[in-house]
């Protein structure tokens, strides 16, 4: 009796333990073992098949003499800029007008939010249809007389990245106008008042109040759109398949075809390593901002 | 004269609101055509998937079908080619949906529960193991990608329907538990005590009290999964064989196949036939699928 009062430590709440190795398992096993394994094979020569061959750091030297990975950086880099600094400000803007008290706000929500829920290959296939340069945007605004309208991204490896930030943009604001407007409707009514008093202009009142004191809100969007474009890979396959050319590559796309077409793991490895490190480098600072920061304020 | 007896005779009270001020105007001057930018896409692929080939090479995409047709519809759902296979994109829908089914119910099955014991049942060490979970889901895809094949391979579920339920269970967890947890939590603890002194234990307590009183964050989780798994590209391009491809897999090959003449108006229909699940989910839900996203941006 004595010993079914007091069972031993691991005996205690054993149902919810038991309840628990799903979730103990995924940790472990697939979010720490897989990223650590991985990690350590990228420092192994592996081709078909991974081997504990160790060449230090080879595939990473390799990996940044690639002059694809290279532009897979560079359009990482420019799409993620562009696309962060479009979606914040859109989604803000547009938050902002739906929070005049407006009439129809559900059905405008609706609208702008249906997107958000179709994949992004969906996306990327409507868009591609809709730059289709014979038969879409380009062609009707000649149509109509301006002959020398030129506006094909898709097939002009200049500008490709506008044409996937279009449709990218058409897929995510939405979800950004949602956040930043509960954001807003998270303000107390009586800073608006205090400010009214104060005769402060309401566009001035946004950007000197108002702003500032979403700031939490403005963060957490971006870690989540941040890491979000870091993972950017079914948008860029169904609209450009990478193309034309090389210049419209991301890293994932890197990443999948070294590790399932190329037959070159090693390769793989490395590079989706250094897509881990580009997300620590927008995680940790805000990790610690956010709980770093609590101890000391 | 005339001045003075038109200001005292005008309009007492407060100013009314004009319907045109400059202010609305722009408010819903900018609304509307920001709308137009949205209602665009889905508008062209209606159009497009109802008309015949010979007018779309007349015409331009955003004008309505002269001749409505609902062939191309037909051919996507059951004539569409992929590589040698010409059954059309229904294969792909059924394949989906026997993952979408299996994963959905246990991916909940396991967050509610994790969510629950976190919440109710804290052991020495749940926090910690929480916590990864969270950080995890930042974690890129790719880097667990090939760790996971060699899982599957050993288990021998590699390539298999069962396989992809399983990383869809594992992915869709820290999103899930967190929105277990968090309405878990906010739930009286005084009701979880109560239950304690009447003797009930963990799955007592979970399926006579917890589920009944949690039904509408079953019905978020629902629609946040049934959405996102539909949606899936990666996994199931990686993880299942060209005969087990889930829709978006199979909408892709046969949409950018290199082979053949473009079919615009069958890439259309196939397009929104496989938008057309999360779509259904989004509009019947409404306010409910806006708090399932909501939850994956409030930190818990």
């Amino acid at each position: 009796m004595a010993q079914a009062k007091h069972p031993g430590r691991l005996l205690r709440n054993l149902n919810a333990k038991i309840a628990a190795v799903p979730m103990v398992l995924t940790t472990l096993v697939v979010f720490l073992g897989g990223t650590i394994w991985t990690v350590v094979y990228s420092f192994t020569n592996s081709k078909l098949l991974p081997r504990t061959n160790f060449v230090g750091f080879d595939q990473y030297e390799r990996l940044w003499d690639s002059s694809r990975w290279i532009v897979s950086i560079q359009n990482l880099l420019v799409f993620g800029v562009l696309s962060l600094v479009f979606t914040i400000v859109m989604g803000f803007v547009l938050a902002v007008l739906m929070d005049q008290k407006i009439r129809f706000e559900d059905t405008f929500r609706t609208i702008m939010l249906y997107p958000f829920a179709l994949s992004f290959i969906v996306t990327g296939l409507v868009w591609q249809w809709i730059l289709n340069p014979e038969f879409g945007i380009e062609s009707i605004v000649r149509s109509w007389g301006w002959e020398s309208f030129a506006f094909d991204p898709l097939n002009n490896p200049e500008v490709v990245l506008y044409g996937l930030l279009i449709a990218g943009l058409w897929q995510g604001t939405g979800f950004v106008m949602c956040i930043m407007l509960a954001g807003l409707r998270g303000i107390d009514e009586d800073i608006w008042k205090a400010a009214r008093v104060d005769g402060i202009p309401t566009w001035k009142t946004y950007v000197l109040i108002i702003i500032p004191m979403m700031r939490p809100v403005f963060i957490t969007t971006l870690v989540l759109v941040a890491s979000g474009i870091i993972k950017l890979y079914d948008l860029v396959v169904a609209q450009t398949s990478g193309g034309p050319g090389n210049a419209s590559q991301v890293p994932a796309m890197y990443v999948y075809d070294y590790m399932f077409q190329a037959q070159n793991l090693g390769q793989g490895f490395a590079a989706s390593t250094m897509m881990l490190l580009s997300v620590l480098i927008v995680l940790i600072p805000w990790a610690y901002l956010e709980f770093g920061g609590k101890k000391h304020g | 004269m005339a001045d003075l007896s038109a200001t005292m005779t005008g309009p007492r009270g407060a100013k009314p609101r004009r319907v045109l001020s400059g202010r609305n105007i722009m408010v819903y001057g900018t609304l509307i055509v920001v709308s137009l930018y949205y209602i665009l896409p889905l508008w062209v692929m209606v159009m497009t998937s109802l008309k015949g080939m010979p007018e779309i090479r007349l015409g331009n995409i955003f004008a309505p079908p002269v001749e409505v047709t609902f062939q191309p519809w037909v051919k996507a759902w059951s004539e569409a080619c992929t590589g040698l296979n010409c059954d059309g994109l229904s294969r792909g829908f059924w394949n989906s949906v026997q993952i979408l089914i299996p994963s959905v119910v246990l991916s909940i099955i396991v967050a509610s529960v994790n969510g629950y014991a976190l919440v109710n049942w804290r052991f020495k060490g749940s926090d910690v193991f929480f916590t990864i979970l969270i950080f995890g889901s930042f974690i890129p895809y790719q880097v667990m990608l090939y760790p996971i094949v060699i899982l599957l391979r050993e288990m021998g579920i590699y390539g298999t329907l069962w396989g992809l339920v399983l990383v869809h269970t594992i992915f869709g967890m820290p999103i899930l538990t967190l929105l277990f947890r968090n309405y878990f939590s906010s739930l009286p603890e005084e009701l979880f005590k109560a239950a304690r002194v009447d003797g009930a234990g963990f799955w007592g307590i979970y399926f006579q009290i917890m589920l009944p009183m949690s039904l509408p964050i079953f019905v978020v989780a629902i629609i946040l999964q049934v959405t996102g798994i539909w949606n899936d590209f990666l996994f199931g391009v990686v993880y299942t064989k060209p005969d087990l491809y889930p829709m978006t897999v199979q909408l892709n090959n046969i949409v950018n196949s290199v082979q053949g003449v473009k079919e615009y108006n069958v890439n259309m229909a196939a397009t929104l036939l496989t938008g057309l699940v999360p779509l259904i989910v989004y509009f019947v839900s409404g306010k409910l699928f806006v708090r399932g996203i909501a939850a994956g941006a409030v930190k818990g």
